[in-house]
């Protein structure tokens, strides 16, 4: 070999960290569940996100470059992934998971590699209250979604205009989750809040996420004769969704169903979700702020079926994680952080702030009409209607014949 | 009304147990095979029926998903069990514990391929006839009843089949002395074949009834497959009419338990039941040896 030859290769051998520096791209790890909705929507719209940005020349001249790794749903790939991300592939940041479980397992790794990670929808509040209780450590972690204790204030509040304080009049709800890390606070929430908004709580199920037959629960939760089922599911969604409607149960679901936010759970459920009222961050039809429908029609675009909530904040993630680098001055761990925990960014689910180090929910999305709020939607003839809050309502509540409310 | 609730309930889902336990158990009791492919192959019925019902309608794509199942069980035969028992490279005696090694794998490939394609959202089979019917007070969907009387035809039609046709008789007789049977001329190869094109019917149908019923999702595949086994060994490996008892036995069980104690512990007493019939009698309720 040539000494013409040798020398580029000796350069790169070692490294020429002036030259490479420049165009060294800043590479975020995205660890998701591929084989579900709400996993795929996170790469699907973190890629999305980089495109963009790069098409608008990247953050002072580094691209984004998006390196995904599926996490099959299990905590223990997901460490792995991690761990690769980090030492391996070198990544700068982290956009994690869907599921309260393995966000809370990548925590402690976030802490001991130092990588800035943002949850875009896993919703338990563990994980914010962990970051509050050992800040030094787990400070890397920011949760991107709002909180389950907000989630159920969120549902509260549009509980209040919609079902009792309307011609509907509902005075009781049952509540109906799956046991999860996520509905334990979920649940607390409700049975602080369903009373203050005037619905008595008669009953409180949490069912497993592994149940086929929903049969005996309706039938249960029936013989309670509630006005309205308030639910916290996530992991189940079609079948409680399909028996609902083929059962003819008498009673409106109501609450969160995370499954149902993307447009494919029409067809999934041959069209049984008619009627099924959510809570959602953003949704494809409500200019929630600028950007929220020309996100979800390139989305849409792109991958043929609308993002699930987690698309929406996995794709502001992007932009954060780029403007928090911008102003960081670089991919500096420790100054990221700080530039993070002064984020005021529009994105398409509202406008994002983090709670400080000394808020209970450090790092956790800021909840309210001037934040992030969420909206109500329903399923009416195959799309999804905004009816809450009254400022974005585009339709009013109307259930199918067999669910019997007072008009 | 309680108690009624729980005689409706528990029959179609029985029923539907039954469906799927039998051909597997049959499958056994004719070939020695146990196909822990199973619950891919009800899985892939219900997937097909639930896509195609948008194109050609409901029963069009319920009889896709039939196909799809009689397609599935071939090709198991074929790519995968065969192959095993012609292998010269695999000793004999352990030909058993490589059917079913592979079989497992197959069932995983099939699991993983459904989980890639639709996602691992549970999928649910747009019901042949919508609605409810009030039996007695109990608002029952006309499907669940469907259901039932679907799974009794396909029953009833398998024993017909067995009982009273000369091809039957030789998988009886297939099942009791092989040997005997290919001295008196029968090619065993041939009997195999029907047998695995009963088994395709029948998981066919158990998977559409089962994905318009509660519904499949690729996660369930390796559950169908261990609750279909579970059937079998508590009725007794091999046992058509013992299949049928423990199914009854496990639907009710398992319906009281979800109704009267709570919907989260519905399969831990039928597992228990499990536990003391094979402890107590290893053979099965009515199994032969």
């Amino acid at each position: 070999m040539s000494l013409r030859y040798l020398l580029p290769a000796l350069a790169l051998a070692v490294g020429v960290p002036a030259i490479a520096d420049a165009a060294d791209p800043i590479r975020i790890g995205v660890i998701a569940e591929n084989s579900a909705i709400s996993g795929i929507a996170i790469p699907n719209a973190a890629m999305l996100a980089a495109d963009e940005i790069n098409a608008h020349g990247g953050v002072d001249g580094r691209m984004i470059e998006i390196v995904a790794y599926d996490d099959h749903n299990s905590a223990a790939d997901a460490v792995r992934a991690f761990q690769r991300a980090a030492n391996q592939d070198k990544v700068h940041a982290v956009i994690a998971t869907y599921t309260s479980e393995v966000a809370l397992a990548l925590q402690p790794w976030a802490g001991r590699l130092k990588i800035p990670t943002i949850t875009p929808g896993a919703a338990s509040d563990e994980i914010s209250k962990r970051i509050h209780g050992d800040y030094e450590h787990l400070k890397y972690n920011f949760h991107g979604y709002l909180t389950s204790g907000f989630l159920a204030q969120s549902v509260c509040d549009a509980a209040k205009d919609l079902l009792t304080g309307s011609k509907l009049k509902m005075k009781t709800a049952v509540i109906m989750s799956e046991d999860a890390a996520w509905t334990g606070p979920l649940d607390a929430g409700y049975m602080t809040c369903l009373p203050k908004a005037g619905l008595t709580v008669l009953d409180h199920i949490r069912m497993s996420p592994d149940t086929t037959d929903f049969t005996p629960i309706f039938n249960g939760i029936e013989s309670k004769k509630p006005d309205v089922i308030v639910t916290g599911i996530s992991h189940v969604g079609v079948q409680p969704t399909v028996q609902w409607a083929n059962q003819q149960v008498p009673i409106p679901m109501f609450g969160i169903s995370s499954q149902a936010t993307s447009s494919t759970f029409w067809k999934d459920t041959n069209g049984a979700t008619e009627g099924v009222v959510l809570q959602v961050a953003a949704v494809d039809t409500v200019a929630s702020t600028p950007t929220t429908m020309s996100f979800a029609a390139a989305y849409t675009k792109k991958y043929g079926i609308t993002p699930a909530y987690s698309g929406y904040t996995a794709y502001d993630d992007v932009f954060i994680i780029a403007d928090a680098v911008r102003r960081a001055g670089g991919t500096d761990p420790d100054k990221m952080v700080s530039a993070l925990e002064a984020t005021d960014y529009v994105g398409t689910v509202g406008r994002v702030q983090f709670f400080g180090k000394d808020d209970p929910f450090t790092h956790a999305l800021k909840y309210g009409t001037d934040f992030v709020s969420g909206l109500v939607v329903q399923w009416q003839d195959g799309k999804v209607v905004a009816v809450w809050p009254p400022a974005v309502a585009t339709g009013t509540l109307r259930f199918p014949g067999f669910v019997k409310v007072a008009n | 009304m309680l108690g009624l609730q729980i005689l409706i309930d528990g029959f179609a889902v029985s029923a539907l147990y039954g469906l799927g336990a039998i051909g597997f158990t049959l499958l056994f009791g004719v070939s020695g095979v146990l196909n822990l492919a199973h619950g891919g192959i009800l899985l892939v019925s219900a997937v097909v029926a639930w896509l195609l019902a948008d194109q050609i309608g409901a029963y069009g794509g319920a009889a896709a998903g039939l196909l799809a199942g009689i397609a599935m069980a071939f090709a198991t035969y074929l790519l995968v069990v065969r192959p095993i028992q012609r292998s010269r490279a695999i000793p004999h005696e352990e030909k058993e514990i490589f059917v079913l090694t592979g079989t497992l794998l197959w069932g995983i490939m099939i699991q993983e391929a459904v989980a890639y394609f639709t996602t691992t959202s549970p999928h649910t089979v747009r019901p042949l006839i919508a609605g409810v019917s009030v039996i007695a007070g109990v608002r029952t969907p006309i499907n669940e009843i469907l259901t039932a009387v679907l799974c009794w035809a396909a029953i009833g039609l398998m024993w017909l089949l067995i009982n009273r046709t000369r091809a039957g008789k030789a998988l009886l007789a297939a099942s009791i002395n092989p040997r005997g049977l290919t001295l008196l001329g029968f090619e065993l190869q041939r009997i195999y074949l029907l047998v695995w094109a009963i088994y395709g019917v029948l998981a066919g149908t158990a998977g559409v009834l089962l994905g318009a019923f509660l519904g499949v999702s690729s996660e369930n595949a390796g559950t169908l497959t261990a609750s279909a086994f579970s059937i079998v060994v508590l009725g007794g490996l091999g046992s058509v009419g013992g299949s049928l008892l423990a199914a009854y036995l496990v639907g009710y069980l398992e319906t009281i338990t979800a109704y009267l104690i709570s919907p989260s512990l519905r399969t831990i007493p039928a597992l228990l039941l499990l536990v003391i019939v094979v402890y107590l009698r290893p053979q099965g309720l009515l199994g032969r040896r």
